[in-house]
């Protein structure tokens, strides 16, 4: 490739681009991020190739692998511009089908196209999909017509077009009072706004400075930085180049999961060839900003999402926070002054930049602007990423986007934020997506997590979960969070199993505050929101689980037993057999099946194996004592000593 | 132990000059990329190459997580413990897991054939809960057998070294 010397060459090079592409030539394009990969969308890609060459349409359309479009649920699937019609769910023995109809015939092949399980209305286009109709994808759009190892994609789009903006014609002020003017805040859980925290660091003196992209992306449970990466990692690169330009920076570091194997793939191409196209290196574009990024790999520890813990992990050291201040900005990685962003707050900057501050400020709401991707994962029957306009309710989330709870069950809350947000019930689902309206239901916007969880999740066993997680990540430097998460873990475990005294509830609280307020980072300080926002909304789960030793979701083992149902039973033998331990008693066609509850486990292996659906969870570990006397009688033998 | 590929991976690390403090886990990350663990004999080296002391590496090696002292198993499986897999029944997963393969989460099996660890979200919660064996996916929604799984895995070896 020939390198761009100037901001004429690159307009030249687009130009060029664009003219090989007419728009109305059929293409076909297959998503294929790590979730389409892993249900078998290359496959599909490769059918698609096959079919075309068998009907000697090469020169007819184009076909396209792309990162992540978003509808993880509709994997593998496959859209055809430039009619949009969406294509779901496909088995590379369908393709031939598609192409022939598509494009031979230019129809619609009906068969393919998704269906609502429920209403059975069917939707052949993408824009009139419930799943995308109420997004606003500023970001995740250009991941749908975008090859990611292909940086002429992305010049085609305008790509780089918002660098030669800001060399062309912005100083270093202009560029940050445009961001500032956005009112574009941090996506990567604190919120802060990012013109501000640009100015800290320009306003600096310092012979060297660095800008960081935070790609730790730690939330189990979301994947919202990793599809950018994966999909589209030139607008990360190229926003972090305007930000360099605006602070001043000469150096970058991309800090990326190392379990993020085609993110990590496709950004080190990028990089490649954003530095042999010259908009890497020195004198880019024939400018006097000389700017450089490197690719430095996380290796596994969630404290390292936090800021100044990822910079320690940069330097090769043990992840570990420090306090604040001194900010990064003043003295950062090296000890320079150094802005670190997280991947969607980079990838916002090209977008503000070419389409106008006044553009984005207009999306959202008041104190929160633009849109915001999430991982709508858990219980919902849409499962992906979505991108929605700021300000959205968790309502119109949970039930338009997502589509609502799958197998009728009941919803029961939204957890946001990760481990280091809380749990939202169903009388707030009306609260808007907003940095500060989610702060105050004791939960976080986070990095864009965000778990549906119905009436068969216990929210106790929720909390455990967290504390579990957080107790293994806390770095162990400061006490309160050293100590304070494996003790808040000892009273939720003796809860869930059955041990819990009335006490517990208030010492857990108070332990949760004091945790809060005394941690040295932000890791410990929101450590306790999991548990303080379960509390708070959910006491009277917590309450089953101490007074009536009940678990009313029928999951956590200690409180639950197993019961088979002696009508439903067709007396097959299958639990008995799949018992590892032997709690089941019973013969072949007798009708005499009983599980003894004290030697149980709690595997769940019966009830998967239960053909008929007859044996189920019920709450708290015994029977009623008035159960109790009259299921004696079906009992296999005399000798059950329950308890 | 043959240290030349431990040599390679420092002398490509190191090539730039030197910082302050050297690059040792973009090594340790290569040398594991090289041989799936950190063999001791490496590390010492390491330390010795790099004039840092050992202690600093075992440190890094025990904080971050993708580090392992131990040889994994010949077949390394990955169980999601994700936020969307936990509520979708992966802890009850973990169970059958380790009583087909006798062994905890963390370990190996005696034959070394099977390792087994739980992992934190892999991104692709829409198939919850997952499971990876080496790089392949497996979604265990509904009443999917992981016992099987695991019987055709060995299954399908045995056939290749037949
Ligand atoms: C425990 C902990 C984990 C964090 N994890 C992440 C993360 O995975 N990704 C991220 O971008 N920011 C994470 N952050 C926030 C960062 O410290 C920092 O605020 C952010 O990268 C700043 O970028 P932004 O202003 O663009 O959001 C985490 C913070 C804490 C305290
Ligand atoms: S939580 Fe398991 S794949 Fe995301």
């Amino acid at each position: 490739m020939e390198k761009l010397t100037s901001l004429e060459k690159l307009q030249e090079r687009r130009n060029a681009v664009m003219a090989e592409r007419p728009e109305e030539k059929p293409r076909i394009i297959v998503s294929a991020g790590t979730c389409g990969q892993a249900r078998g969308s290359l496959e599909v890609y490769e059918a698609f190739r096959e079919a075309i060459v068998e009907r000697k349409l090469e020169e007819t359309v184009d076909l396209k692998v792309t990162g992540c479009h978003g509808y993880c649920e509709a994997e593998p699937n496959a859209l055809v511009l430039p009619q949009g019609v969406f294509y779901a769910n496909l088995k590379p023995k369908n393709v031939a089908d598609i192409v022939e109809e598509t494009i031979v015939n230019n129809k619609v092949a009906e068969k393919y196209v998704v269906t609502d399980k429920v209403t059975k209305e069917s939707f052949s286009y993408a824009s009139e999909l419930p799943f995308y109709r109420r997004q606003q994808r500023n970001l995740l759009t250009l991941n749908t017509l975008i090859e990611p190892t292909e940086i002429d994609d992305y010049l085609a789009l305008d790509g780089y077009a918002a660098l030669a903006k800001v060399l062309g014609s912005m100083s270093q002020q202009d560029v940050i009072e445009e961001i500032k003017r956005s009112g574009l805040r941090g996506r990567g859980g604190g919120g802060f706004p990012t013109g501000r925290k640009w100015e800290f660091c320009f306003k600096e003196q310092s012979d060297r400075k660095y800008v960081v992209c935070n790609a730790d992306e730690g939330d189990p449970g979301a994947y919202m930085d990793r599809s950018l990466l994966e999909g589209n990692p030139h607008i990360v690169i190229e926003g972090m180049l305007i930000g360099a330009y605006a602070v001043g920076a000469q150096e970058g570091y991309i800090y990326v999961r190392d379990e993020y194997p085609i993110a990590v793939r496709h950004l080190r191409i990028a990089l490649e060839q954003a530095r042999e196209l010259g908009l890497l290196g020195d004198s880019i574009l024939g400018s006097d900003f000389s700017f450089d990024v490197h690719m430095s790999r996380g290796a596994g520890a969630f404290v390292c999402g936090e800021e100044t813990a990822l910079l320690h992990s940069i330097e090769s050291k043990r992840g570990m926070p420090r306090q604040r201040p001194p900010f990064p900005a003043q003295k950062g990685l090296w000890d320079k002054p150094t802005n670190i962003n997280n991947v969607e707050t980079w990838a916002n900057v090209p977008l503000i930049v070419n389409k106008g501050a006044d553009w984005f400020a207009a999306q959202g709401t008041e104190k929160s602007k633009g849109s915001k991707i999430f991982a709508l994962v858990g219980k919902i029957r849409n499962t992906g990423l979505v991108e929605v306009p700021m300000g959205i309710t968790l309502r119109e989330l949970v039930y338009e986007v997502g589509g609502g709870i799958p197998d009728d069950k009941q919803f029961k809350a939204v957890q946001t934020g990760g481990p280091s947000g809380g749990c939202i019930p169903e009388h707030l689902l009306d609260l808007p997506v907003d940095f500060d309206a989610l702060n105050e239901a004791g939960s976080i916007m986070g990095s864009g997590g965000m778990v549906v969880m119905d009436e068969a999740t216990c929210m106790v066993d929720v909390a455990k979960y967290f504390l579990e997680f957080l107790e293994g990540e806390s770095c162990g430097k400061c006490t309160p969070c050293r100590m304070g998460t494996p003790l808040m873990l000892q009273i939720v475990e003796r809860i869930c199993d059955g041990h819990g005294s009335p006490g517990d509830l208030d010492a857990l609280e108070n332990l949760a505050k004091t945790i809060k307020n005394c941690s040295l980072c932000g890791l410990g300080q929101t450590s306790s929101n999991p548990v303080l926002s379960t509390l708070r909304y959910f006491r009277d789960e917590y309450e089953a689980h101490v007074h009536d030793k009940v678990c009313p979701a029928c999951l956590c083992p200690s409180l639950i037993r197993y019961e088979i149902d002696q009508e439903t039973c067709i007396s097959c033998d299958r639990c008995r057999k799949a018992c590892p331990v032997s709690a089941i008693t019973g013969e072949l066609k007798q009708h005499n099946y009983y599980i003894h509850n004290h030697l149980c486990i709690r595997c769940g292996a019966c009830e998967e194996q239960c053909p008929v659906s007859a044996i189920s969870r019920l709450p708290g570990h015994e029977p009623p004592v008035q159960e109790k006397a009259g299921a004696a009688v079906t009992a296999a033998g005399g000798e059950r000593k329950d308890g | 132990m043959d240290l030349t590929r431990v040599d390679e991976i420092i002398d490509e690390h190191t090539k730039n000059g030197e910082r302050s403090y050297p690059p040792v886990i973009p090594i340790m990350q290569d040398i594991q990329a090289e041989y799936r663990w950190l063999p001791e004999p490496a590390l010492v080296h390491t330390a010795k190459r790099l004039h840092v002391p050992l202690v600093d590496l075992y440190g890094i090696a025990t904080f971050y997580q993708s580090f392992r002292l131990t040889p994994p198993g010949e077949h390394q499986i990955n169980l999601c413990m994700g936020t969307a897999c936990h509520v979708a029944g992966a802890p009850l997963i973990l169970g059958k897991l380790e009583r087909k393969l006798g062994i905890k989460a963390g370990e190996v099996t005696e034959d070394g054939k099977f390792g087994l660890d739980e992992v934190r979200c892999v991104g692709c919660c829409a198939l919850a809960p997952v499971m990876v064996i080496d790089t392949d996916y497996h979604s265990l929604q509904g009443k999917t057998d992981v016992g099987k799984i695991i019987d055709e895995k060995r299954k399908s070896d045995e056939k290749v070294s037949s």
